[in-house]
């Protein structure tokens, strides 16, 4: 690991005003630390967020308010979280292990790195770890990697599970820079590749995520995340879905549908959601709506595999909250 | 190679102190290491790093031109005072400076659980952790599990439920089964193995280790 400054401030504008060039700041570690080992993140600063106020798990009558220091586990298992955002909880307990998830932030796994292998190997070329320098996967192995919203400079996969869930919900990010407050919704946070796989997100240098804000919807009482993987627990998705229904008698009244292991960031599909608005939840309905889950999608030879195991994830996941399996 | 770095100093200062040359495991790896701490500097040999830090026995962040910090941790009920390179982890702070070295160190990825201990009553991963964020906490390790001879119940139920084979794995299984036990995970066999899923073994003594928590999980006031 290179050498670092450490520095703890406890106080927003404090950690702002320390923040320069090399600066990283740390929360949980477990992103930074890993990747700071592989050296594949060399800072030459490190300011540790943990003593600033980002804290609190509130339910208010039109928002969730998760303070972006509170941890993984802490959030997984609040009951107003269980009780009215079951998804949340859900794509919670199926990240990492309950080691990790003690450890980690939530704002800090809203920005977690890819698991893109040669994202973490220094001796490959990678364009978001080094741009301009090629992409590794595209002719490589790419089992795991994304068919949708990928270029040809980067296929790589945005791993959070939560974020999937927060982006079906419609959350947003409460930001602290030096010149202020401003709010931005997640889905609108995370950037596709394009020629600059390096930019992940419009997060400014220096600028802090404080608060996620998740808008208290019905629906999101009626809400699942299933994730598919290679083995049952510990393991990233090689597909996921994030669903909340909201239902007049048989009828949806409401919906909402994101997935994740597929997409350069979590990819959220408002054409399955509009496919379900004003019909029954069947077998049918569902069916019809969830082929449309891989739209656009640009699979390559490994990953292929991933348009129809989005669109099965998405109408299990359905069926699963219709109570139809 | 931050392992070789951190090493160095130690390991030499192992060799002085050990005088008597007896023929003990610890004893034997330390050599081991103050070994491989020398391949370590002959590397830097190779890539050309001034002669003056070669010699040079004093603490590794001074070498780097890092700034140290000034720590205190609470370690199984002690309090210890030390000076580290903020790029040391908790778990070589343990192993390496500490001489706690139940903690093992598996993958030093956070994939392994082998160096799980608990901070401030919880469950984590200590190789990920840095040692500097972990200040004025309380840790726990396997050595401060038991009551003086008498085992913690944990600790027990694996020996009797035969919870492992080789054991390298079994002071991280054992913390994280106190964990998953404190958190109410015990429920089920099924959630025991979904809440202890952070733990690998190689030898795959799952089964017994799931029977491990399930017998001494009401000993300890756990859900059943």
């Amino acid at each position: 690991m290179r050498a670092f400054v450490y520095q703890s401030p406890d106080s927003f504008r404090e950690a702002m005003n320390g923040y320069g060039q090399q600066s990283a700041f740390i929360a949980g570690g477990t992103t930074l630390v890993d990747l700071m080992k592989l050296e594949v993140m060399t800072p030459s600063q490190l300011i540790d967020i943990n003593q600033t106020p980002a804290r609190g798990i509130e339910l208010g009558p039109e928002y969730l308010k998760l303070g972006a220091l509170e941890k993984m586990s802490d959030v997984a298992e609040h009951v107003d979280v269980k009780t009215h955002f079951p998804v949340v909880s859900q794509a919670l307990l199926k990240s990492a292990s309950a080691q990790l998830r003690n450890m980690a932030s939530i704002g800090g796994n809203i920005l977690q790195r890819t698991r893109c292998g040669y994202f973490r190997d220094v001796a490959t070329p990678c364009n978001k770890r080094q741009p301009g320098s090629g992409c590794s996967a595209i002719e490589g192995n790419h089992r795991m990697h994304a068919i949708l919203g990928t270029s040809n400079s980067c296929i790589a996969t945005h791993p959070s599970d939560l974020a999937v869930a927060l982006v079906a919900l419609d959350a947003s990010l409460k930001l602290q820079g030096s010149d202020g407050e401003r709010l931005l919704k997640l889905d609108e946070f995370y950037l596709l590749p394009g020629e600059t796989p390096n930019l992940e997100n419009q997060l400014k240098p220096g600028e802090l995520i404080t608060e996620i804000q998740v808008p208290r919807l019905d629906l999101a009482q009626r809400s699942l995340y299933l994730k598919i993987r290679d083995r049952e627990s510990y393991e990233f998705a090689l597909t996921s879905a994030a669903v909340a229904v909201a239902l007049d008698g048989e009828t949806v009244r409401d919906a909402r549908v994101a997935v994740g292991g597929v997409g350069t960031k979590p990819w959220k599909l408002p054409q399955v959601a509009q496919a379900l608005i004003g019909k029954r939840l069947d077998r049918e309905t569902i069916e019809a709506s969830s082929n449309m889950a891989a739209e656009g999608a640009h699979p390559l030879k490994q990953n292929g595999f991933k348009v129809e195991l989005v669109k099965r994830t998405v109408a299990r996941a359905l069926m699963n909250l219709g109570g139809l399996v | 190679m931050p392992n070789g770095d951190q090493i160095i100093p130690d390991s030499l200062e192992e060799k002085k102190t050990n005088q008597v040359h007896g023929s003990s495991r610890r004893q034997f790896l330390g050599r081991l290491a103050a070994i491989s701490a020398g391949l370590t500097v002959g590397s830097q040999v190779a890539r050309g790093a001034p002669a003056k830090e070669l010699t040079d026995a004093g603490p590794p962040q001074a070498r780097a031109g890092s700034s140290s910090v000034d720590l205190l941790l609470k370690i199984n009920g002690r309090t210890e005072k030390l000076r580290v390179d903020p790029r040391v982890t908790l778990l070589d702070t343990l192993r390496d400076k500490l001489h706690l070295t139940g903690t093992k160190k598996g993958c030093d990825r956070g994939a392994c659980g082998a160096c799980t201990v608990h901070i401030d009553g919880r469950r984590v991963v200590s190789c990920l952790t840095l040692a500097v964020t972990a200040n004025g906490k309380e840790i726990k390790t396997i050595e401060g599990l038991a009551n003086g001879d008498e085992l913690h119940p944990v600790q027990s139920a694996f020996i009797a439920c035969d919870g492992f084979q080789c054991g390298f794995c079994t002071p991280g299984q054992i913390m994280s089964a106190v964990g998953c036990i404190e958190e109410g995970h015990t429920t089920s066999d099924t959630e025991i193995r979904e809440f202890m899923s952070g733990n690998l073994c190689r030898c795959g003594a799952y089964p017994n280790i799931v029977d491990a928590i399930r017998t001494a999980a009401p000993q300890v006031g756990g859900k059943i």
